[in-house]
């Protein structure tokens, strides 16, 4: 079976590099992913490594390309990922890198900051132009009737017509935050009042905020007042409101003058087109390699703290690595070092170890989910016997179970298997939300769990709550209603009445496939189903709980434990199966002798099995088998009989072996840990058996809640749609479908199927996994080079 | 309504499963993944079989019969036959 059985044989070897060829070595391992080192200087702090100056470079590296990673982002522009991987520089090469990289970040630097202070210029001789422009609406003389209305508040008389008043008027021109007009106009008014005359006009075009970026439709205002003081307040409210303020030049002359003026050096500003191209082309080139240099550094890094890993021998003049390789895998290590070696100097030494190596266990895509399942709740130790390629028939088997319905499980199966064919496509790869990674990544995990559910919803006979006759039901109603003479007259006095399988011809046989669909229409249909489901449960929980014991022989055989199969194996079997294999056998006996015939003095089996233990016996309970008596007798007796086996066999037998003269210490203590332990085995074990049994209960729990709420479901919602049979019905039909399909998805698939999934999962790793899996190793994690995550 | 013999189904359901469970892996191709598809094709089988199994034994022999409300008696008895 390959690894998947148990875990892969690892070895503890030595790797001895040469200075010169380690890096490469190193590079060239790191590529395939093979070996796990382990940190041979675990005292040294991180400062006074052997490497540390190289892995200091690598980061001030990482912190120029952040740097070029941000300036890209904020021109616009997303980084490609990196289309192939680039291995790891040499030294000579790193350091090219290196000077590229600064070079390019301090031209970025230049270049952005003559371009900001270029647009900040344009945009203030802009602002200008556009106060002196707007300002020539109010001062210019009056056109006459034909003035357009709405040019700002109110026309200020020009100066030139009131030169007689004998007061000077001045101006304050400038722009200010739309936002903070009104605010500036009343306290302009309350300071100064009847002393000015302002006015507001918005600007033709929105320019962008120095402050933050954003693009604003500035207001443009025009203040002209008479009187020093008053000049000087409103240049201090014009400040604290954080106006930019323009001379405003009085003569209409000298305006036109300072237009054209601003209009030229707007136009001397033509170099900003110039930067604004550099820049594009700097961004260009630092887009094109900025990929593979932060792979490059990245694995050049993860290199360098690899090797500081190693330990320098002074004689050998070369560094020695400790590593976990697997046993498979050593000979394609010897071709690595080969190939990264200078002078084929570097060789690989196994060494022997009685650490426990860490576990491998090589999985592809569809057996990964199955075995993360298993991993979540602990790693199995160094090669024991692995529980998942059993899982990924058993967890969905016991999962459908609960889910037992052909439409929900088709549903589910035809949502996993979109995923599984378009697995490859990278929109549905790359999602970034967890909850659809997490359904991704389970997708085999859900095809097989829809797939099952159908299965199991052909033989509960439901398809979203309703029943199908596939082959025809097997009670026949005729003959009963014929036999007790039931006519319309009878039928319409009694609501309710039963069919007598003691009448011939009433039951014809068994249903060949799944459970008879006239039960569906029962209303003491939960009666028969109940019982089904519960014998159902503990049937199928004792042969997966037997199968986990079974399991365990695997592991004392493998490791040379032999003497564990007759001192536990044997007794857990014997206890196992003489109380619990013995009420399987009960229930399927009970099942093929005993008819409607004998339905009253049918016995019930749950008295008949609290009286064994109690060795009592019910007079009203009938046996089952002549000689069920002292048969169980004998079984109560071997299955307490094998309760002390299991509690002192172990230990005994350890104890004697130590007895035994090639030993030299007696180990007194260990004893009482190794007896310890197994008491508390044998007491787990046996309660065990007893409320594990009763825990696959829930089996049945969740099939009858599945049941129950898709058959709400279906009659409080579905079954109005159909109320009219006319058009009006038709169209009524639509909005009922719709809240069915949403509760449908919602409650039954999304909810009921996350739960069945929880205990699923708890019953695989508390009932079946506690009966023969330790689960106690930690995982191989060979030293790889990681794809590259540009966030 | 209909006899339904209790002999036919299981022995074809018993081929059915048999053949998935024991004569199918003698046919899986060797390749790497020849053992985990062998577990996979019996623990099926096994797994199926034996749910099957419980559901027509729990119905060979029934103890009791169902018990319908009277429009589902008059529908069976003068609508179904």
């Amino acid at each position: 079976m390959g690894s998947l059985f148990r875990s892969e044989e690892v070895c503890l070897a030595q790797l001895f590099l040469q200075s010169a060829s380690a890096y490469s070595c190193i590079s060239e391992l790191g590529e395939r992913g093979l070996l796990e080192f382990r940190d041979l200087n675990p005292k040294v702090s991180p400062f006074q490594r052997r490497f540390v100056g190289e892995v200091r470079r690598c980061e001030e590296m990482e912190k120029t390309f952040t740097f070029l990673q941000q300036e890209l982002r904020a021109a616009g522009r997303l980084p490609a990922p990196c289309p192939e991987s680039p291995r790891a520089p040499a030294a000579r090469e790193a350091l090219r890198v290196q000077e590229q990289s600064e070079q390019l970040a301090q031209e970025l630097r230049e270049v952005s900051r003559s371009r900001s202070s270029l647009r900040d210029r344009l945009r203030d001789l802009r602002q200008h132009l556009h106060v002196l422009r707007e300002g020539q609406r109010f001062t210019s003389l009056p056109v006459g009737p034909g003035v357009p209305a709405g040019l700002g508040r109110e026309p200020i008389l020009d100066p030139s017509l009131h030169h007689h008043l004998d007061r000077k008027i001045n101006f304050v021109a400038g722009v200010i935050h739309p936002w903070r007009v009104t605010a500036f106009e009343r306290l302009l008014w309350r300071a100064c009042r009847g002393y000015l005359v302002a006015s507001f006009v918005e600007m033709p075009e929105p320019m962008e905020d120095p402050a933050t970026g954003e693009s604003i439709t500035w207001v443009i205002f025009l203040i002209s007042y008479w009187g020093e003081q008053i000049g000087q307040k409103i240049r201090k409210i014009s400040n604290c409101f954080h106006c930019q303020v323009y001379g405003y030049p009085e003569s209409e002359a000298s305006r036109t003058e300072a237009i054209t003026r601003l209009h030229g050096q707007i136009q001397e500003l033509s170099t900003l087109e110039e930067t604004e191209k550099y820049l594009a082309e700097v961004l260009d080139k630092v887009a094109q390699v900025l990929p593979t240099w932060r792979v490059q550094v990245q694995k050049m890094k993860a290199i360098y703290l690899v090797l500081n890993q190693c330990s320098f021998d002074v004689t050998k003049k070369c560094l020695i690595a400790e590593v976990w390789c697997p046993v498979r895998d050593l000979t394609q290590v010897q071709d690595a070092l080969r190939q990264g070696s200078v002078s084929g100097s570097c060789f690989v030494q196994r060494v022997p170890t009685t650490e426990s190596p860490p576990t491998l266990i090589r999985t592809n895509k569809f057996t990964a989910g199955f075995q993360s399942i298993v991993d979540a709740y602990g790693v199995a130790s160094y090669q024991e016997v692995n529980p998942a390629p059993y899982a990924i028939i058993t967890f969905p088997f016991i999962f459908a179970i609960m889910f037992g319905d052909v439409g929900h499980g088709l549903l589910m199966f035809l949502f996993a298997l979109w995923m599984v064919l378009y697995e490859d496509s990278p929109r549905l790869r790359q999602g970034t939300n967890e909850i659809w990674l997490t359904f991704f990544e389970g997708r085999y995990l859900i095809l097989l769990m829809g797939a099952f559910s159908i299965y199991t919803g052909f033989i509960y006979n439901e398809c979203f709550s309703k029943a199908t006759a596939i082959f025809p039901s097997a009670w026949s109603v005729a003959t009963m209603a014929n036999h007790s003479s039931w006519s319309s007259a009878y039928l319409a006095t009694h609501p309710s009445l039963t069919l007598d399988p003691n009448v011939t011809g009433v039951f014809q046989g068994p249903y060949p496939f799944g459970i008879d669909p006239i039960w569906s229409l029962a209303t003491n249909h939960l009666n028969f189903l109940n019982s089904f489901k519960m014998k159902m449960s503990v049937v199928l929980g004792i042969v997966h709980m037997g199968f986990g014991v079974m399991l365990g022989v695997f592991n004392h055989v493998h490791f040379q434990q032999r003497h564990r199969l007759v001192l536990e194996f044997l007794p857990e079997m014997i206890f196992l199966l003489a109380l619990f294999g013995y009420l399987v056998f009960l229930i399927f006996y009970k099942w093929i002798k005993f008819s409607a015939a004998d339905s009253r003095v049918a016995p019930s089996i749950l008295i008949h099995f609290i009286d064994m233990f109690l060795f009592t016996s019910n007079a009203e309970n009938l046996p089952l088998y002549p000689g069920q008596v002292p048969v169980q007798m004998v079984l109560v007796v071997l299955a307490l009989a094998s309760v002390p086996v299991l509690l002192l066999g172990t230990p005994l037998y350890q104890w004697c072996r130590q007895r035994a003269p090639r030993t030299v210490r007696p180990r007194a203590h260990d004893f009482a840990e190794i007896f310890m332990h197994q008491a508390i085995h044998t007491i787990e074990y046996c309660l065990g058996c007893v409320s594990n049994t009763a825990s696959y209960l829930r089996l049945w729990a969740l099939s009858l809640a599945h049941a129950q709420l898709s058959e709400v479901l279906w009659s409080m919602v579905m079954r109005n749609g159909f109320v009219g049979l006319s058009y009006v019905g038709g169209v009524v039909l639509v909005p009922v479908f719709a809240a069915f399909a949403v509760l449908t998805v919602a409650i039954l698939l999304v909810m009921e199927g996350l739960s069945a999934f929880l205990h699923a999962l708890r019953l695989h790793w508390v009932e079946f996994q506690n009966k023969f899996y330790v689960g106690a190793g930690y995982k191989l994690c060979p030293f790889a080079f990681a794809p590259d995550t540009w966030e | 309504m209909t006899a339904h013999s209790f002999a036919l189904p299981l022995v074809l359901c018993s081929a059915f499963w048999g053949l998935v469970g024991i004569a199918a892996p003698w046919f899986v191709p060797k390749g790497p993944n020849r053992g985990v598809i062998i577990t996979m094709l019996v623990t099926t089988a096994v797994c199926c079989y034996l749910f099957w199994l419980i559901a027509i034994l729990a119905q060979a022999n029934p103890l009791f019969g169902p018990q319908l409300k009277n429009e589902t008696i008059w529908g069976g008895r003068f609508l179904w036959e």
